[in-house]
């Protein structure tokens, strides 16, 4: 017979837990201020960017009840998409190719998440204090104190969230206007949402979310893993220097003292000596605090650097590590990244503005009008994508002795499209009855360059 | 109403919707909890015991509770959305949603943002308003929309649709007609008239006497012989065949033939007759728009559109 199952001691355990605050300690050094110097250029651009004007509009103005994408000198129009999917795809191999060479320092560094929570951070610090007065703030009562800071924080936050959402907006509905309208109480209902939406996701991110936009909700958090190998810059500690750890003065013990700086700076709240982690968003936050740690014990930087597996594995150098650069990942991310990059600003310097289709009228063959002609319709759709108006020609061959039996000249003002109706005419004899290829040519009278062609079918009747 | 044909389908989907909800919240209550061995040391383990391939072992790395509280909410918004909303089998919800209600909220919004425009035009005389610019483009669209299909991008017709850029018109052309015509619709009517005139050889005659009326050339012997059977057809079309206009009889005195002037093409109308159907544009328009559209079909043969650009202005503009 079977013998006894062994009894086993089970408990019932919660799949989702409430999630522990983070208080990432200040810190300054050499990547902070990079990250700060990211954090102030992409900013006095998506700030500063809808207040400027050329050409008598603004410059930068994605006006989609018009359909019409206006980018400094260029109209995009809902049939330039392809140029939206080329940057996307562009700034999909930069990532590849970025996150490849140096790991996750687009999170580290220029991220939104992380631009804002860096953002909001130095608001909370400069209202509640540091790390340690912000969590004994945590643990206090709701005292008058706790009230006015906890309010004062929330309120800069508001402010910068709504600016953030007025901001966003003013790339799609003119932004001085929206001034006005803000100032003036009269702000549209879709306006007033949308200013708001952002607002409140700007707020929420920020200010709550925080890490968890990187941990639980960021797609890209989890696939740029598949991007690294053992060559790529990790935020490394340096196990062999660093271990066993323990006081500065105590004998036999590794470079790290175990002061745990690392981990308070961490605004993931991980602890970087454990090695690689998901978590970790690269921006070596942790680096700088361990130098500055290093410098007052009097040891060597770089306990905690970034480096690769590889180079800490064989204890290479940096040329060494710069050497691992022209590896096939890299240099093939690379060659993709730079051929699209080349053929979108190709496509986008070769790009004329003026856009034609052909649509032949269905509803008859062909007829046979005075001296045995015959003529087909069609119904050109010019669209001039240029910010002035044109007059254009329009001129059809394929077939001899074909001609436009109508005014062959347009004008069409800027940003504008129009159908225009066209007979073709054909003279008797010089085509068989069936189908027969034509092209029509339509092109600025004032600028010969702007022409573009367009194909389509004349029908003779049997 | 209900778009089901029987009562059956309206509980299936209603059963199924409500039984996917109910699934859904069962699926996240069971799997809110876990059961796990207790250690060596007393506490319960850190892998939640699922074990595959050999050794990967997952651990219990707890998601934040706010993460199944946004599953949760999705339940509460399904159940608030079938309340309110049409979804749950045939029931209308309680706000009474229809895309058809959403269509006429656009169509009068529409009518809001432009009326004023339309009834500014509407407000002038159809000549009028084809010498205006901005109008003649709005009728060019508006034509280009609405009646191309059967009078061409162009207006010159096809077989059986009458061309509107001639002087030509089968029920008048002046603008206040066409205007009519736009707006009501027209049904002309030919009855079959092989049995009232007799033989193929009469209805053969006939046909060459209509095409003597406009001058083309015909059999001399049976445009004789045809004459006297014309009288059939002079109740509609006149005892001269110049048509009447009342009526929407087509003069046949003219070069102008909506189904074809060749002697069998007129036998063929003769014996089966026409029957040929303009829709009435009125309702569905509105007379602001008709009157733009009867005022840009009018200015077709009238000469009255929009500023033509000329050569002449054309080479200038090249030099500028």
């Amino acid at each position: 017979m079977n013998a006894p199952e062994p009894v086993v001691k089970e408990a019932v355990i919660k799949m989702y837990a409430k999630r522990e605050d983070i208080h990432p300690r200040e810190v300054s050094g050499r990547y902070a201020t990079w990250r700060w110097v990211c954090v102030w250029l992409t900013q006095a651009l998506f700030y500063g960017l809808p207040w400027l004007n050329m050409n008598g509009r603004q410059a930068v103005l994605f006006d989609l009840g018009a359909r019409k994408f206006h980018l400094f000198g260029l109209v995009l129009w809902p049939q330039d998409f392809i140029y939206l999917a080329g940057l996307l795809i562009i700034c999909a191999y930069g990532l590849f190719l970025v996150t490849t060479v140096a790991g996750r320092v687009w999170c580290g560094y220029a991220c939104p998440q992380t631009v804002y929570t860096e953002i909001f951070l130095w608001i909370e610090r400069r209202i509640e204090g540091n790390r340690s007065a912000r969590i004994r703030l945590d643990r206090q009562p709701w005292t008058a104190e706790k009230i006015g800071k906890r309010g004062a924080k929330h309120l800069a936050w508001g402010l910068v969230a709504l600016w953030t959402g007025f901001t966003f907006v003013g790339y799609f509905s003119p932004v001085r206007q929206l001034g006005h309208e803000v100032l003036g109480f009269s702000l549209g209902a879709w306006e007033a949402f949308w200013v708001l939406f952002y607002a409140f996701a700007t707020y929420g991110n920020a200010g709550w979310m925080r890490e968890q936009v990187c941990k639980y909700m960021c797609p890209y958090a989890r696939f740029q893993s598949a991007m690294f190998d053992r060559d790529t810059l990790i935020v490394s500690y340096d196990t062999a220097r660093g271990e066993p750890r323990g006081a500065a003065k105590s004998q036999g013990k590794g470079d790290c003292i175990d002061c745990s700086m690392c981990v308070q700076v961490c605004p993931t709240g991980i602890d970087i000596r454990k090695g690689l982690q998901y978590e970790c968003i690269g921006c070596a936050a942790c680096i700088d605090a361990c130098d500055s740690v290093m410098d007052k014990v009097g040891k060597p930087q770089g306990l905690i650097r970034y480096a690769t597996e590889n180079a800490l594995a064989g204890g290479w150098s940096a040329a060494q590590i710069k050497r691992r650069l022209l590896r096939p990942r890299v240099i093939g991310y690379g060659l993709a990244f730079f051929a699209i990059a080349a053929a979108f600003s190709g496509a986008l310097a070769l790009r004329a503005p003026l856009k034609l289709d052909v649509i032949r009228d269905r509803g008859a063959m062909g007829r046979e009008v005075e001296d045995g002609m015959i003529e087909n319709v069609y119904r050109l759709q010019i669209m001039n994508t240029a910010e002035r108006e044109h007059l254009y020609r329009i001129e059809v061959d394929g077939i001899a002795s074909a001609g436009i039996a109508d005014e062959d000249l347009v004008e069409l003002a800027g940003a504008t499209t129009r159908a225009v109706p066209v007979r073709v005419r054909i003279a008797p004899g010089k085509a068989g009855s069936g189908s027969h290829p034509i092209r029509f040519t339509v092109s600025a009278l004032d600028e010969p360059a702007l022409r573009v062609t367009e194909k389509a079918v004349f029908i003779v009747p049997k | 109403m209900s778009d089901f044909t029987s009562g059956f389908w309206n509980w299936y989907v209603a059963l199924i919707t409500v039984l996917s909800i109910l699934g859904c919240g069962l699926l996240l209550w069971s799997q809110s909890k876990h059961k796990v061995r207790i250690g060596q040391d007393g506490q319960p383990e850190k892998t939640t015991g699922h074990v595959w391939d050999e050794d990967l072992t997952e651990l219990n790395t707890p998601m934040p509770r706010w993460w199944m509280g946004l599953f949760w909410l999705t339940i509460v918004f399904a159940i608030g959305y079938l309340i309110l909303y049409p979804g749950l089998g045939s029931y209308a919800g309680k706000l009474g949603w229809q895309s058809s209600g959403a269509y006429k909220a656009e169509v009068r919004q529409a009518s809001l943002d432009y009326g004023p425009l339309f009834d500014k035009y509407l407000s002038q005389d159809i000549p009028t308003v084809a010498r205006d610019p901005q109008a003649h483009e709005i009728g060019q669209r508006l034509f280009l929309n609405y009646c191309a299909q059967c009078h061409g991008s162009d207006a010159r017709g096809n077989k059986g649709y009458p061309n509107l850029t001639d002087n030509d018109w089968l029920y008048g052309g002046d603008p206040s007609v066409i205007k009519e015509t736009i707006m009501k619709g027209r049904h002309g009517q030919m009855p079959p008239m092989g049995a009232a005139l007799g033989s193929d050889k009469d209805i053969e005659s006939v046909a060459h006497y209509v095409r003597s009326l406009s001058g083309l050339t015909a059999d001399p012997v049976k445009v004789a012989f045809g004459k006297p059977k014309f009288g059939a057809c002079a109740a509609c079309h006149g005892a001269d065949g110049r048509g009447n206009p009342a009526l929407g009889a087509p003069n046949l005195s003219d070069k102008v033939w909506l189904y074809g002037g060749s002697a069998e093409t007129i036998m063929e109308t003769i014996r089966k007759g026409r029957d040929n159907t303009m829709p009435a544009w009125g309702e569905f328009l509105g007379e602001g728009k008709t009157h733009v559209l009867a005022a840009y079909v009018w200015s077709l043969s009238n000469g009255a559109g929009a500023p033509v650009v000329t050569a002449a202005a054309a080479t200038e503009e090249a030099a500028k």
